[in-house]
């Protein structure tokens, strides 16, 4: 089954505001694909409707079939799985349970290889197999990044949505975890990364969209994006990135 | 006042405070997973004792009734939002679940009530008929509005009240009840007389506190609930179905209601309205723990079972007013300490 995502003229209003105006995107089955553009500029939105979480008009296909408005949980069952910017871990339960309740629709089809899944999380985030007791709200930002990653892997999703994974993190957690990113596709998931570290998004991305003001203005090969003169001057110069 | 007194008015606090206790751990569960202010809590205390009364007297208590009439309303409700979803493939679920389910029981309990079955099976029948109205009334009242604010959740939490009281006037009418002690021996300890039943309430709710404890320690669905509770976000994007959780906690809260139901009706009279005031001081109890940590619940419904036995020792007439007092101060003291919370913060 391809986890391709096809999205055609997606449009999100909070009332009568407009945060995303016919946007159409493409993700092919097994690359990672960039959203970039400045905060306010509807990226969190546009991943908000995809999971399901906002209501959107416009078309959204997932492995050949139309999203329509199936619920968040059924998302998940297919493959659909978001690591919001704000990361929402379950703060007063242990490391180890936020990774086990990343499978709970796994549990329920009772999947035996939970606990195998589990022990990779800890291979690919060592850091977490030393807090595994620990209570995830006590965990430093870094942390909980790997976390909320991790959480997501258990879910085994197909296409995974990150919402700024790099947000509020040191350069070497920023150079880390996106080298995790990077690293995920070889186990055949597709990626739709949404960041303002724009520098760091085109260096792993194969294919990138840039949005501002909820539109989307620009997209092409994550290599030539980062040569655009319009591009180098909104969002690679300055300094930033890593 | 004499130690015995003492003695004596301690053990009947204990006994109330664990029923207390355990309601006030149902309705904090509910709340922290469904937002929803449970005030039907004691409906379940109700129909429990009064069905298990009326089995003990040979007649079929109205209860399965509700349960029939509250499944076929389910059942409508689910059907009608298949054919809207084109999902018609959950049809014999649907039916097997809200329509079935109901009319076994009920068939059962017309089978067995003229044959006056053992006691334990029949509180066994009283829980197959009166657990299952909890994910029932949840399905009903509350999953079209899972979203709403507390406010309104409350509000519905009063309408679903009064036609469950009413519906319990209509089908075990207004006289009180009690069931047979599930056991008539008593024990001497000093000078204190304590009964069985005491005994049994006491450590039935120690059994079940237990059981909860392993529950949301040990199980995924336990784990499922507290994160749910924790994080609603965060659930949905892992998969948790909010409505099997809403399911999950009314199922819990009214096993429980029922449990409380049943460990109670041998010794109080039980009316059709009793329940009520009952759930309430278990929620007194929830509150006196702040609304938010199970321990500190617990050990308020205690309280709140002692001052109530106590109270009535010095000021009989007042015990409810003494009781229900309480929650003034603890308002108060929760207010000044507390910024204003908000409900999907982490």
């Amino acid at each position: 089954m391809s986890a391709s995502l096809e999205v055609r003229e997606l449009s999100v209003a909070y009332g009568k505001v407009e945060a995303l105006h016919r946007a159409s995107l493409r993700v092919s089955d097994g690359s990672i694909v960039t959203v970039i553009g400045p905060n306010g500029a509807g990226k969190t939105t546009l991943l908000g409707a995809l999971m399901g979480l906002l209501r959107y008009s416009g078309r959204a296909d997932y492995a050949g079939v139309d999203l329509g408005d199936v619920p968040v949980e059924a998302r998940v069952a297919r493959g659909l799985c978001l690591v919001p910017e704000r990361r929402e871990l379950f703060g007063e339960l242990t490391v180890e349970d936020n990774l086990r309740l990343g499978a709970f629709q796994r549990y329920r089809r009772a999947d035996p290889t939970i606990g195998a899944d589990i022990a990779g999380v800890y291979e690919r985030f060592p850091r977490l197999r030393e807090r595994r007791g620990q209570l995830a709200g006590t965990l430093s930002g870094g942390e909980r990044q790997m976390l909320a990653l991790g959480r997501a892997l258990m879910a085994k999703p197909r296409l995974l949505l990150l919402d700024e994974p790099s947000l509020g993190l040191a350069p070497r957690f920023v150079r880390e975890i996106l080298h995790i990113i990077a690293d995920l596709r070889k186990t055949g998931v597709s990626i739709l990364l949404v960041e303002q570290n724009a520098r760091a998004a085109l260096q792993i991305a194969d294919y990138g969209y840039v949005i501002e003001a909820g539109e989307i203005v620009l997209e092409g090969e994550a290599r030539q994006l980062a040569e655009n003169p319009r591009v180098i001057e909104s969002y690679l110069g300055g300094g930033s990135g890593a | 006042m004499t130690a015995d007194i003492v003695a004596w008015l301690a053990q009947d606090g204990i006994t109330n405070g664990a029923i207390y206790a355990l309601l006030a751990l149902a309705l904090l569960l509910v709340f922290a997973v469904t937002r929803v202010i449970f005030v039907p809590q004691g409906e379940f205390i109700a129909y429990a004792a009064l069905s298990l009364a009326l089995m003990e007297s040979g007649r079929v208590p109205g209860t399965v009734y509700i349960l029939l009439g509250g499944g076929a309303l389910a059942a409508a409700m689910e059907i009608a939002r298949a054919v809207r979803e084109h999902a018609l493939s959950r049809l014999p679920r649907i039916l097997a679940l809200y329509v079935l389910l109901p009319v076994v029981i009920a068939a059962i309990v017309w089978w067995a009530v003229p044959r006056k079955l053992d006691q334990w099976l029949q509180i066994l029948l009283v829980l197959a008929m009166v657990v299952p109205l909890g994910p029932i009334m949840y399905r009903i009242a509350y999953q079209p509005l899972a979203s709403a604010s507390v406010l309104v959740l409350f509000i519905v939490s009063m309408a679903v009240h009064y036609v469950l009281m009413g519906l319990s006037l209509v089908f075990f009418g207004g006289e009180g009840l009690r069931s047979r002690p599930f056991s008539d021996a008593h024990f001497k300890v000093g000078m204190l007389d304590v009964s069985a039943q005491s005994l049994w309430v006491v450590f039935a709710s120690m059994v079940l506190i237990g059981a909860l404890w392993l529950l949301f320690e040990r199980s995924i669905y336990g784990k499922a609930l507290r994160a749910t509770a924790v994080n609603r976000i965060g659930a949905r994007l892992v998969g948790i179905p909010a409505n099997l959780m809403g399911q999950l906690s009314f199922l819990l809260a009214s096993f429980i209601g029922a449990v409380s139901g049943i460990l109670i009706s041998p010794i109080t009279t039980i009316y059709y309205d009793t329940g009520f005031i009952i759930g309430l001081k278990g929620f007194i109890g929830a509150i006196l723990g702040g609304m938010a940590s199970y321990p500190l619940a617990a050990a308020g419904a205690l309280a709140v079972g002692l001052l109530e036995s106590f109270s009535s020792f010095w000021a009989s007439a007042y015990k409810e007013s003494i009781v229900f007092t309480l929650i003034i101060p603890v308002l108060a003291w929760l207010s000044l300490r507390s910024r204003h919370v908000e409900e999907e913060d982490e």
